[in-house]
């Protein structure tokens, strides 16, 4: 281990807020330097060093990485479960050894994801590690993530209908920098009261029947608006309700396979890896709540993903209700996307009219 | 009424044949075989699968649909894995649902395994021999036997590899890739026969002792999990003294080779290695060219060592 740790950790989202905070609370004293925000120029260093058709998370990861290890941190953190996702750290971290550079990685994949071994492997970074500290730290870090996913979950829904252009985007902003300064359980609940009773002034002008859309996928590329082209923020700025019940409060509370099985059971008899049956899930729940359509998004070859499309196809169907598929890889061709998002958002705005004429 | 079983010659068909078909044979089912994968079937297969769709499982759905028709039942199993260390790849995992949904009327016979939820292979069959209507005793008996010329078969194969590597001369080369990539006829057949026709003996790395090769892994990549890459690179490291060349052979967009193939070419040192790709466009010309200067290589390498 290196004299100063100068931590550092791939982005997703809004996260990096949270997990600044997690490795402040975990060691005191050292320094955490998130890498800079995603760019043209991380994703082309990352497809640079990776292997060909590997998912596009991983190139993602990879070039957080090298950009984080190039402005100075030594130490990396990664996990990784359910699929390819969790075979990631070996990977980068032989192709990163091999670039020459010099750094210690955690890796809390697999069964080291389990609270006891993780533990045991932070302890690594810092021999004074202690339990209490450990469970406070990631007790305050999932209330964060909570907090957050609640307040963005309002955001999503509602900021297509702002009658004040912007007024949600300046409330989210103040939110994620007081979210990073907060640092115990009583700040965090304050914060949670204080911004629910803010984002319920902001006036919002909701007809009775907006155009609702679902979205569901891969959770990468659901959770990191730069790799789907901020495809949330399209969609509201035509008037459409957005919803996504992925998130990593869903990852971490509520992922129950058996429970996604039940709900998907016409369609899936097992699961097909990862966040498949949660996709036709969740796809499903938002046919029955009459939704105008879903979106269903991951990255290139996502192959839990690619298992549960035969399914959606089927719900799809049987619900006579359109499912759009996209899939994001280090293609950064905007248009592409934008004619298929317009030419949908058109086709379900045209249903509704009928349907409701 | 005798059943007949169609069974896709695809997939797991190249790892499990010898269970499958001696099991049913014991419980005096009829089977029926798609045959060994052709032009047409593949080309069904590309069309009725999702373009991103690895090529072997393309090629699985063009089996299943030349098998419609044909039989009561396909034979679609499910295995996710045998044990928190040895998982399939997703692929397996969604086998049946993925084909079920293609095929909606299509009726499908099945076995689950997932070892870490204590639904073995044992119990997997019984249960599938249960659905057929046979005594549980019955399909004991009929997986045991079958389960024991499948090891045979196994180890028969071994043998004969490890001795064809003592007594061969000239070049040796291991071809690592997942069984259904090697041993299917469309998908490798042309590289065998470019590479006999240059002379050279070939190896698979699923013709190894898989309970060495699954320990041997380790050594290289600790960390990996997927059995049948695991088996991979565990025959690599096996059989590195021995050999003059590896060919990672992979069939686009092969999810778990991705990564894996990645690390091999990082990790081995000091043996020449090259990583051919397969997909639906395969053209010879293309693989001639690149067998040809790989083997021409090896070949020089070998004069100047001698």
């Amino acid at each position: 281990m290196p004299e100063q740790l100068i931590f550092s950790f791939p982005h997703m989202g809004n996260y990096h807020i949270i997990l600044k905070g997690l490795i402040e609370d975990l060691y005191p004293g050292a320094a955490v330097l998130p890498p800079p925000p995603i760019t043209s120029r991380t994703l082309e260093l990352g497809a640079r060093y990776s292997p060909d058709f590997v998912c596009a998370p991983f190139k993602y990861n990879l070039g957080n990485f090298i950009e984080a290890l190039d402005a100075g941190a030594n130490v990396l953190l990664q996990t990784g479960t359910g699929c390819r996702f969790a075979y990631y750290g070996e990977v980068q971290k032989q192709i990163l050894q091999d670039l020459g550079y010099d750094f210690t990685m955690l890796c809390l994949a697999r069964e080291n994801a389990r609270p006891r071994n993780a533990y045991q492997l932070l302890q690594l970074a810092d021999s004074k590690l202690n339990p209490g500290r450990f469970s406070r730290a990631f007790g305050l870090a999932i209330k964060k993530i909570l907090l957050m996913d609640e307040i963005e979950n309002y955001i999503r829904q509602n900021v297509g209908f702002e009658t004040v252009p912007g007024s949600f985007t300046a409330l989210h902003s103040q939110f994620l920098q007081d979210l990073g300064n907060t640092k115990t359980f009583l700040q965090i609940s304050t914060l949670h009261r204080q911004y629910m009773k803010l984002l319920a002034q902001v006036s919002v002008n909701m007809p009775a029947e907006p155009l609702c859309v679902g979205i569901v996928g891969e959770l990468y590329t659901l959770m990191e608006p730069f790799s789907n082209f901020y495809i949330e923020r399209e969609l509201a700025k035509s008037q459409i309700k957005v919803s996504r019940i992925m998130s990593a409060t869903f990852l971490l509370l509520g992922k129950k396979d058996k429970k996604s099985l039940r709900q998907a059971s016409r369609y899936l008899k097992y699961p097909v890896g990862a966040n498949g049956v949660d996709s036709v899930a969740q796809c499903k729940q938002y046919f029955e709540a009459g939704y105008d359509g879903v979106i269903h998004m991951k990255s290139y070859g996502c192959t839990p993903e690619i298992n549960a499309m035969p399914a959606l196809q089927n719900l799809s169907r049987d619900y006579s209700s359109p499912v759009m598929h996209l899939s994001f890889d280090t293609q950064l061709n905007e248009t592409g996307i934008q004619t298929r998002l317009e030419a949908f958002v058109d086709m379900i705005r045209m249903r509704k009219g009928i349907l409701l004429a | 009424m005798k059943l007949t079983l169609g069974i896709p010659q695809a997939l797991l068909y190249h790892r499990y044949h010898v269970l499958w078909k001696t099991f049913f044979e014991l419980l005096g089912i009829d089977l029926i075989f798609s045959g060994p994968t052709t032009q047409k079937i593949m080309t069904t297969g590309v069309n009725l699968a999702i373009d991103e769709n690895c090529l072997p499982f393309k090629i699985f759905l063009g089996h299943v649909e030349a098998l419609r028709g044909r039989c009561d039942y396909v034979l679609i199993p499910r295995i996710e894995n045998y044990g928190y260390d040895n998982m399939m790849c997703e692929r397996f995992l969604g086998l049946y649902d993925t084909v079920h949904n293609t095929f909606p009327d299509l009726p499908l016979l099945n076995y689950n395994v997932c070892g870490t939820r204590h639904q073995d292979e044992t119990r997997a069959f019984v249960q599938m021999a249960k659905e057929l209507g046979y005594s549980p005793a019955t399909g004991h008996y009929a997986y045991t036997k079958a389960r024991k010329l499948q090891v045979d078969q196994e180890n028969h194969r071994c043998e004969q590899q490890a001795q064809k590597l003592i007594t061969s001369g000239g070049l040796k080369i291991l071809i690592a890739a997942q069984p259904y990539i090697t041993h299917d006829s469309l998908l490798a057949g042309q590289l065998s026969q470019i590479l006999s026709e240059l002379g050279a003996n070939i190896f698979y790395s699923d013709q190894c002792c898989r309970s060495t090769a699954l320990q041997a892994a380790d050594s290289i990549t600790p960390n990996l999990f997927w059995m049948m890459n695991k088996e991979t690179v565990g025959a690599i490291q096996m059989l590195k003294p021995q050999i003059d060349g590896i060919i990672l052979l992979t069939a686009y967009p092969c999810g778990t080779d991705a990564l894996v193939n990645e690390l091999i070419i990082r990790r081995i040192k000091n043996l020449p290695m090259i990583q051919i790709v397969i997909d639906e466009h395969q053209a010879q010309a293309g693989l001639q060219t690149r067998l040809e200067s790989f083997i021409d290589m090896l070949q020089e390498r070998r004069r100047l060592h001698a």
